[in-house]
């Protein structure tokens, strides 16, 4: 299959110099948001002439576990090899127990975050963000959330804000389905309560009315939808991505990796993907990105905990 | 008859020659994915998505959409010919298809593969034309409850793969059942039987599975008793091209099939293996010779195939009308629309009707071009067939290694990919079937998952699947499936 992707290369990216190119491992199978991510920053170096080339690798499952273990071992030490990864591999790492985690990689950078929404459908009983604290006052076990994975993004926020409305995490009524689509055929059809997934998932059928958007999750309000905080719940959580170089570069390595995804992100094109796909900028680099995903490590673990998931 | 003034004038962008050339490219490369295995149309477009920067967004989707289709065409020529089924769909077409193979019949068998996918792809399309807005309303309405029903029908309809021997179809059914289990249970996130592997959080891949029991124990039950076997595959028996008789068995199978294909596509959790298997089971249960199924029915193939290609443009109705992807594919397709800043959606056929009608349009012209482009290869592509048996073999045995390592990069697949071969074998053996074990991996964590999703909305309430109506019917047609023959006969006899 490498071959096949050189092949293409080839023929598509007419990369012209014999310089090292970038090797990017994407720890997801092609179409999902670690994909867009790493394609798309890519063709952010590539527009800006930053790199001579980039090629891909995607090797999805387990959350991202399966791509960080893979990279973790044969990488070492390549100055020009780097992951995406996110929030969603600090949740898998805890849950899968995987042997591998992110203190093994060198932190590059914090890029995008993608702000959860809660919903529900057009037809719900359920106008507000009131209305459902109470409905989850009253009996947890009736509120029926849709979202993607168990232990997941959208699992975690509905667990923080069963928490910080005084229901117990544990008493949340999760229902796991595969991924934002399935997720969004069983909110469309009234077969859960209320839903619960990235801003970008759900904003089209917000748009046409099919959905109402009751919170989200950003610190303030975005596209028109309060958050969470401004409706007295203090939870703040958002989905994101970031970029890692390989374990055991040197400073000096990791410092012209941070300049150049920096400059990568100060391009039109990156703006243009942001805009695209509805992701904020979050950009953080270097050690505060490390110390960042030590704090994401507590919380996250944390609330697994009180969800009952981590074992 | 708007649908018929928008699609005429999305037939006016789909002809023009650059996106026709564009469809044509798309074809090719997804006939040629389809027949190396490993390489699936997911993957490709991947691959070609950085080209949208490049190309306008019609010409570029109606490529994706060719490649979609075309990979979809041309898995059904290394399953037929050669036993490994290179993507999850094509499964059931091994069945009855490489048996025909074997039989000499090699050239009817892709014949009406291809023929019966270009009926059932244009049906299909036809059907999307006229009837996507209203199917995505239907489609909504199942939920896990209805999605449980729909399972169980599925289990007891696709019992006729379980072979002559009741007991022997079961076992294989529970090893299937059993490999189901193995992986992160979806709704708790916790590990089951995965024993510390990290790749088998994921649970085993269907076609993993499907390509070991069938092409590498089947290669290994040749190489063990092939003083027994007679020295080469029968060779080309009659016409390469197909007689009025199978004209005659096959049609009937392509329309049936493309009915059931179809609603299975648009449904949210529907995908393309229950409706093959589906399938084979409706043409095993109508056909004047039932016992020529195992030893290579054409029906067994028309059906399938036509299913699977109905299947795939179904699989269009959610992607378009609601932007839910219900296939791999499609979520790479979803990508590309997001790559111009385009979001399938309620609102995509009003904002884009050009694009979105020219995408459709070409689906047409695809499968057409399609039937063109294959139908002249099958006499190349039976040729395979007179290679000697143990050169033949050892091809088969590297296709499908290839095609087991190329689903994920992983050792363990290639690991598993030889446990099931020897399994394959062993089966082979002692004639226990190998279909119900895919069948029971494809089904059984459908099922389950959506059993307790339906159990955890009714919080525990079991009765949830007889007070929704859909639930209930297809519940009711099912003991109607297993009680029907039986009080037939009951009161035949009296």
């Amino acid at each position: 299959m490498r071959s096949v992707v050189a092949l293409l290369a080839c023929l598509f990216a007419s990369a012209a110099a014999a310089q090292p190119a970038l090797k990017m491992m994407i720890p997801a199978n092609p179409g999902g948001g670690w994909d867009q991510t790493g394609r798309s920053l890519a063709a952010a170096m590539q527009s800006a002439k930053l790199v001579s080339g980039v090629t891909f690798e995607n090797k999805g499952g387990a959350a991202g576990t399966i791509g960080l273990a893979q990279f973790v071992n044969q990488a070492k030490g390549d100055p020009h090899a780097v992951m995406i990864g996110g929030m969603v591999m600090v949740g898998g790492i805890i849950l899968n127990k995987s042997p591998v985690n992110l203190s093994m990689v060198t932190p590059i950078a914090r890029l995008t975050s993608e702000w959860e929404v809660v919903v529900v459908p057009a037809a719900s009983p359920i106008r507000t963000m009131a209305d459902l604290v109470k409905a989850l006052k009253e009996n947890p076990g009736k509120v029926s959330w849709g979202g993607g994975s168990a232990g997941g993004t959208d699992h975690i926020l509905a667990g923080m804000i069963a928490r910080a409305v005084g229901v117990e995490p544990a008493k949340v009524n999760y229902v796991a389905f595969k991924g934002g689509g399935e997720a969004v055929a069983a909110i469309l059809g009234g077969h859960v309560t209320v839903g619960v997934s990235g801003i970008g998932e759900f904003a089209e059928h917000i748009k046409a009315g099919k959905m109402r958007a009751l919170a989200q999750s950003a610190p303030e309000r975005v596209d028109g939808i309060p958050s969470l905080r401004e409706q007295g719940i203090d939870v703040v959580l958002g989905n994101w991505r970031g970029i890692f170089g390989a374990p055991g570069i040197t400073p000096a390595q990791r410092d012209a990796l941070v300049k150049l995804v920096r400059e990568a992100t100060e391009t039109s094109a990156w703006k243009q993907t942001l805009e695209k796909f509805g992701w904020a900028p979050f950009f953080l680099a270097g050690d505060e990105f490390a110390r960042f995903i030590d704090e994401e490590n507590r919380r996250i673990a944390g609330i697994l905990d009180s969800l009952g998931l981590k074992k | 008859m708007e649908a018929f003034a928008a699609l005429a004038s999305g037939f006016a962008v789909a002809l023009k020659p650059a996106n026709l050339f564009w469809g044509f490219v798309g074809v090719t490369l997804g006939t040629l994915v389809g027949v190396l295995p490993g390489v699936g149309p997911a993957l490709t477009v991947a691959m070609l998505l950085p080209l949208t920067a490049k190309l306008d967004p019609t010409g570029a989707l109606i490529m994706f959409a060719g490649i979609y289709y075309g990979a979809m065409f041309g898995g059904s020529t290394s399953t037929i010919l050669l036993n490994t089924p290179g993507e999850s769909a094509s499964i059931a077409t091994a069945l009855e298809g490489n048996r025909m193979a074997k039989a000499g019949r090699a050239g009817p068998a892709l014949a009406t593969a291809a023929i019966g996918s270009f009926v059932a792809g244009t049906l299909a399309t036809v059907a999307l034309t006229l009837l996507a807005p209203l199917v995505v309303e239907l489609a909504l309405k199942f939920g896990p409850a209805e999605y449980f029903a729909l399972m169980v029908f599925a289990f007891v309809t696709v019992s006729a793969v379980l072979g002559r021997s009741t007991v022997r179809g079961l076992a294989s059914l529970f090893v299937g059942l059993l490999l189901g289990l193995v992986g992160i249970d979806s709704q708790t996130g916790q590990a089951r039987f995965a024993f510390g592997v990290p790749e088998l959080l994921d649970g085993v891949d269907v076609v993993v599975l499907a390509v070991g029991l069938f092409a590498v124990g089947e290669a290994l039950y040749v190489a063990a008793y092939q003083s027994r076997l007679p020295a080469s595959l029968e060779r080309l028996r009659g016409r390469v091209t197909m007689t009025r008789e199978d004209w005659r068995r096959s049609w009937p199978a392509w329309l049936r099939a493309t009915a059931i294909g179809f609603p299975f596509g648009t449904i949210p959790a529907g995908g393309a293996e229950i409706p093959t298997f589906l399938s084979y089971t409706v043409e095993k249960r109508l056909a004047k010779r039932p016992e020529e199924f195992g030893r290579g029915a054409i029906e067994g193939v028309a059906g399938p195939e036509a299913a699977n290609n109905a299947a795939a443009t179904g699989v269009l109705v959610p992607l378009l009308t609601l932007g839910i992807p219900t296939s791999a594919t499609a979520a790479v397709l979803l990508g590309a629309f997001q790559n111009y800043g385009l979001q399938p959606g309620p609102m995509l056929f009003q904002s884009q009707a050009e694009l979105v009608w020219g995408v459709i349009a070409s689906l047409y012209v695809g499968n057409a071009i399609l039937l063109v482009l294959n139908l002249p290869l099958v006499g190349l592509w039976v040729r395979v067939l007179a290679i000697p048996r143990p050169q033949l073999y050892a091809a088969i045995l590297v296709f499908a290694t290839l095609g087991a390592y190329s689903l994920h990069q992983s050792w363990v697949d290639l690991a598993m990919l030889y446990v099931f071969g020897l399994l394959g074998f062993a089966m082979r053996r002692w004639d226990i079937p190998v279909g119900p074990a895919v069948i029971g991996l494809i089904l059984g964590p459908l099922a389950e998952t959506q059993f307790r999703r339906a159990l955890a909305i009714s919080q525990g309430d079991p009765t949830v699947f007889l007070a929704q109506p859909i639930s209930a019917a297809l519940l009711a047609l099912t003991a109607l499936a297993v009680l029907g023959p039986w009080a037939v006969r009951r009161l035949r006899r009296r």
